[in-house]
């Protein structure tokens, strides 16, 4: 397939489109690819704007590849937005009313902050975080002011709230939940999260939800009203309820679009020829049992455009099968990590084992088959846990107690640190009754610091 | 920001202009029996004579003094010079010694109070602004801000700092005269410890040594929770206290050559020079071991410490450089250039100050067991060119007056051959590497902006390759700042350890090659 030279364009140069382009890229030296996308002249991390508001980093270090890259890679960039797609004719519609013709359209148009509507929304000083452009506008709207709300208790919410905090600007943070995430995360951890939001100042206000935002006469924001009947003065509004994907300019065409682009395990949309990847793709069938029908976190985004690109430069088309389930998050200064399945509810036939740590700020929570014993998946807050590890226990399944006596080579926290694992075998002898010894390493083993 | 802060900050800015104005106040005046003190015999007679217009005088500041010294003493050798003379020419510098002796008033009278009001309020000044640094903040990443501060991100507080310390490092090494009355002001400590009246040297030591200890202090604070930073904070301010400064000191006290038992060369270039060979070769069995264990760093510590822990054993955690790289320099290590250029750059010039300090040690030697024949000349050219150009211009000048502009490891970077050396054996023989944990990285980049060796640590990281590269001088900040727990350096088996084409966990449909 390589010698055919076809024009491949990219919508969107997030991690899904930039990881496709690059991939097709190392396999196919002839094919013209083109990358167009309206938010920013070139790629950068998404997961990096937060960094930017705090003064952590400039604009242009979340760029992950310097600006010659492209050039040299023969990946032709265009910042511009698509506002029509011709499907039939093969051709796009540019903003500036340009028409560009392919042969292979791959959408990787990623997701927009979600708004339910609420009255006083389109207020200046009321926005989600999604775009550069949302933080530019940010930056804007939180000069000079003294409190802002946050709306919605996930991972950008508090994202949001840790950014204002570092700039001196008191939260107030509306969560609907009963405790912070707790729609993912397990109760013990939810509320180890809780307490550490409040030991940052933020005005933590759980079961509550926004009703209506009202302005000032120049249409700026001055106050929200709750639905426990609680006005909350503020200048800024940060709304953090989710996000869907970025579909708005393809409706109304042939493609088929459900809450995302559909696609099959293929990436295949149900238009010869064009593809779906990243945040707006929607499987038809969810591609594994632990698997939501939309991914929408970066490292998906990237094994999906692995994927594709695979499909679209070989002539063994492999369908998408993600391995074992894998995430990370970090609030405030708590960094939390997962692997494999962890119910935030009891389910039936599942147990798990829980540790934390006396000062409350790590913990660790094994999750297994209740008969089997069977590991199943991993939470861990405040504890560095190895990937390879979990992915293998997991995979092979793993007993439990084969976990445990292996877990020090899981650690993977900085050298010197607290050797958590010592103080989970602790509390496992203690609930269990089973003790676990560890095989004691020579004093020329630690000495070299070596784990083996 | 907290009162005793404010009061901290404008204690130290005191502290700094005290230090700045002192070389300029008080008189001079030169007598005959200070240059019967200060000169060599052999050149005792010439420079009586021609120092003689200026007995007497009194000269109302450094800048009239000096530039009379320099026109009678460069009126002579110029007229010696043209006449072809050369073995007449007093090549000895005489301009700090008699200047720092004619130097007369308030500071020789009151040291300890100049000392006071600038060296002491500088590091009162620089404790009350630390110590309550993050107070009552739960532990964690304090880099907020660090791009909205002039200080930091080469603002003009940044430009003013580098250039002050630019100016400060021109004037020290080259033009110490103007700075006699501050070398006065440590004459008393400089007595206290070694017996013998302070240089300048005592008094860059001394400073340094402070700014070591009270930016390490400011390191507890800033990384508070990370027992890594922790350990190896201690661990620079603990070598730079006792090894370069208290021990030479108290050497020099009994009479034995000054001597940096941690420095190794090529750094300590000038450990095989013949003043230095000497200098050991006459101090009896003390002697001799600094000149055993000299050669045991060189040849045994470094190799074998560099492959059991990687080079992070001297550059982050003993050496002197880099011990005020990760102290004083640590607000300024996001500065570093993380281009593939500059990396290409780096690997020129670090490389090539290696040669050129290997092939001058070579010279030197052979020329040693010459007796001096052939190569004198040749020897004494290259160690000025090497002492010029890369002792002092690169490592002193550069390395730390360009803090403010280029990061803080500019000198461990481009230019010091002992990280040249210790870093091929990390490259090549080593246990140490930086492990990627599988597919968590979501390549926000704080890795590799806060990465003091411009190493683009994302680079590796997002494609799932361990992190081995000669210049890491693992100081784990990478590590500390990775939002995702991504980074952990670590020593371990050498296989596996340089995955080239590393496949990241978690896509079971294919496997990629990044
Ligand atoms: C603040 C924030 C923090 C996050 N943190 C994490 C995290 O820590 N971990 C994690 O796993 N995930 C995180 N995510 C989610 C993650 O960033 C996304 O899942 C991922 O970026 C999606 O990548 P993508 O390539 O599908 O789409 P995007 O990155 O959204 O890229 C799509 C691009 O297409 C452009 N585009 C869309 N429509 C058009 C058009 N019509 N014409 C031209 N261009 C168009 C868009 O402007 C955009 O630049 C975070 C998201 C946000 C907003
Ligand atoms: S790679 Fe990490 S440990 Fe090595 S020098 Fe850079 S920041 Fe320090
Ligand atoms: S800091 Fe961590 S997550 Fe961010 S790019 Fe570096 S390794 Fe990846």
């Amino acid at each position: 397939m390589n010698d055919k030279k076809k024009k491949i364009i990219i919508i969107g140069n997030g991690i899904a489109g930039i990881t496709c382009a690059r991939n097709i890229r190392k396999k196919d030296e002839n094919s013209e690819i083109l990358v167009i996308s309206g938010e920013t002249e070139f790629f950068f991390s998404r997961t990096a704007l937060m960094y930017i508001y705090m003064g952590h980093m400039q604009f242009e270090h979340t760029k992950p590849y310097e600006d010659w890259f492209w050039e040299k890679n023969n990946i032709q960039l265009l910042q511009a937005w698509v506002e029509l797609v011709d499907f039939n004719n093969k051709t796009l519609l540019l903003d500036s009313g340009k028409k560009v013709g392919y042969d292979v359209l791959v959408l990787a148009t990623g997701s927009v902050p979600n708004k339910f509507d609420w009255p006083g929304q389109s207020l200046n000083g009321v926005q989600g975080l999604y775009s550069k452009q949302d933080l530019d506008i940010m930056e804007e709207n939180t000069v000079g002011i003294s409190h802002a709300v946050i709306v919605g208790g996930g991972l950008i919410g508090i994202e949001m709230a840790e950014m204002l905090a570092s700039r001196d600007i008191s939260v107030t943070f509306l969560v609907r939940e009963k405790n912070f995430w707790d729609n993912v995360l397990p109760v013990e951890e939810a509320q180890l999260v809780n307490k550490h939001i409040l030991e940052h100042h933020i005005d933590l206000r759980l079961e509550t939800e926004l009703k209506e935002i009202y302005g000032d006469d120049s249409g700026k924001v001055d106050s929200v009203l709750t639905n426990k009947g609680e006005k909350i003065e503020c200048q800024f509004v940060g709304l953090a309820v989710g996000v869907s994907p970025n579909v708005k300019f393809l409706k109304n065409s042939d493609l088929e679009i459900g809450r995302g682009i559909l696609v099959d395990g293929f990436f295949r949309t149900n238009i010869q020829d064009v593809y779906a990847i990243g945040d707006c793709a929607e499987f038809r069938e969810k591609p594994g049992d632990d698997r939501k029908n939309i991914e929408q976190v970066w490292y998906t985004g990237r094994m999906h455009g692995e994927t594709l690109a695979h499909n679209l430069t070989s002539d063994n088309a492999v369908p998408y099968r993600p391995g074992i389930w894998f995430n990370s998050a970090k609030f405030f200064d708590i960094e939390y990590q997962t692997y494999g399945l962890v119910p935030n509810e009891r389910k039936e036939g599942i147990d798990s084992f829980y540790w934390e740590s006396e000062s409350g700020k790590n913990c660790l929570r094994l999750v297994f088959e209740k008969e089997s014993e069977k590991i199943l998946g991993v939470n861990s807050f405040g504890w560095r846990l190895r990937h390879e590890f979990f992915d293998q226990a997991i995979q092979e399944g793993w007993s439990l107690e084969k976990v445990l006596q292996n877990l020090h080579k899981a650690d993977f926290n900085a050298e010197f640190f607290d050797k958590f694992y010592k103080k989970v075998l602790e509390k496992y002898a203690s609930v269990s009754g089973k003790k676990i010894e560890i095989p004691k390493r020579s004093f020329f083993h630690r000495l070299i610091g070596s784990r083996a | 920001m907290k009162k005793i802060q404010v009061i901290g900050l404008v204690l130290f800015i005191f502290g700094l202009i005290g230090f700045s104005l002192i070389p300029f106040i008080g008189t001079y005046q030169l007598e005959r029996e200070m240059v019967e003190d200060k000169v060599k015999e052999e050149h005792q007679d010439d420079m009586l004579r021609i120092l003689r217009p200026m007995y007497g005088e009194t000269y109302s500041s450094n800048f009239s003094f000096v530039s009379d010294f320099n026109h009678y003493f460069d009126a002579f050798n110029d007229e010696l010079k043209s006449n072809e003379d050369w073995d007449q020419v007093i090549w000895d510098d005489y301009a700090f010694d008699l200047t720092k002796a004619a130097s007369q008033g308030a500071v020789s009278d009151n040291p300890y109070l100049f000392l006071g009001i600038s060296i002491g309020l500088g590091v009162m000044g620089g404790l009350l602004y630390i110590l309550p640094l993050y107070r009552n903040e739960p532990e964690g990443i304090k880099n907020d801000g660090i791009y909205f501060s002039s200080m930091k991100s080469r603002g003009l507080l940044g430009i003013i700092t580098g250039t002050w310390l630019i100016v400060f490092y021109v004037i020290l090494y080259w033009f110490p005269e103007y700075l006699t009355n501050l070398v006065l002001m440590v004459d008393p400590l400089s007595i206290f410890l070694s017996g013998n009246p302070a240089s300048q040297w005592f008094l860059y030591g001394l400073i340094y040594t402070l700014a070591i200890l009270v930016m390490g202090i400011r390191m507890f604070r800033k990384y508070r929770g990370n027992t890594y930073q922790t350990i190896r904070t201690a661990s620079v301010m603990f070598f730079q206290l006792a090894f370069a400064f208290l021990i030479p000191e108290i050497l020099v006290l009994l009479n034995k050559p000054w001597h940096d038992f941690k420095n190794i060369w090529p750094l300590d270039y000038s450990f095989f020079y013949d003043y230095r060979m000497e200098g050991m070769l006459s101090s009896g069995a003390l002697g001799m071991f600094m000149l055993v264990w000299g050669i045991i760093l060189i040849i045994v510590c470094v190799p074998l410490f560099t492959y059991f822990y990687g080079k992070r054993w001297y550059c982050s955690w003993v050496c002197g450089c880099g011990g005020l790289a990760e102290t004083l320099g640590d607000p300024y290590r996001q500065l570093s250039d993380k281009s593939l250029k500059a990396w290409s750059v780096e690997r020129y010039m670090v490389h090539g100050v290696l040669v050129f300090a290997v092939a001058m040690t070579l010279v030197t030697i052979v020329n040693y067991f010459m007796e001096f024949g052939l190569l004198g000349q040749a020897t004494d050219q290259l160690h000025s060119v090497y002492g010029f150009a890369i002792g002092s211009a690169f490592a002193g000048v550069i390395g730390t007056g360009f803090y403010p502009f280029m990061g803080n490891r500019v000198w461990c970077r481009f230019g010091c051959p002992l990280a040249a050396y210790l870093g091929i054996v990390q490259r090549f023989k080593s246990r140490f590497r930086i492990t990627t944990n599988g597919g968590q990285c979501i390549s926000c980049g704080n890795c590799s902006t806060y990465c003091e060796m411009g190493i683009d640590v994302r680079w590796y990281a997002q494609r799932g390759q361990n992190i081995v590269r000669a210049s890491c001088v693992g100081c784990g900040v990478c590590s500390a700042v990775c939002p995702r727990g991504v980074l952990k350096l670590e020593n371990g088996s050498e296989e596996g350890r340089i995955n080239e084409n590393p496949i990241i966990i978690g896509n079971k449909s294919i496997t990629v090659k990044s």
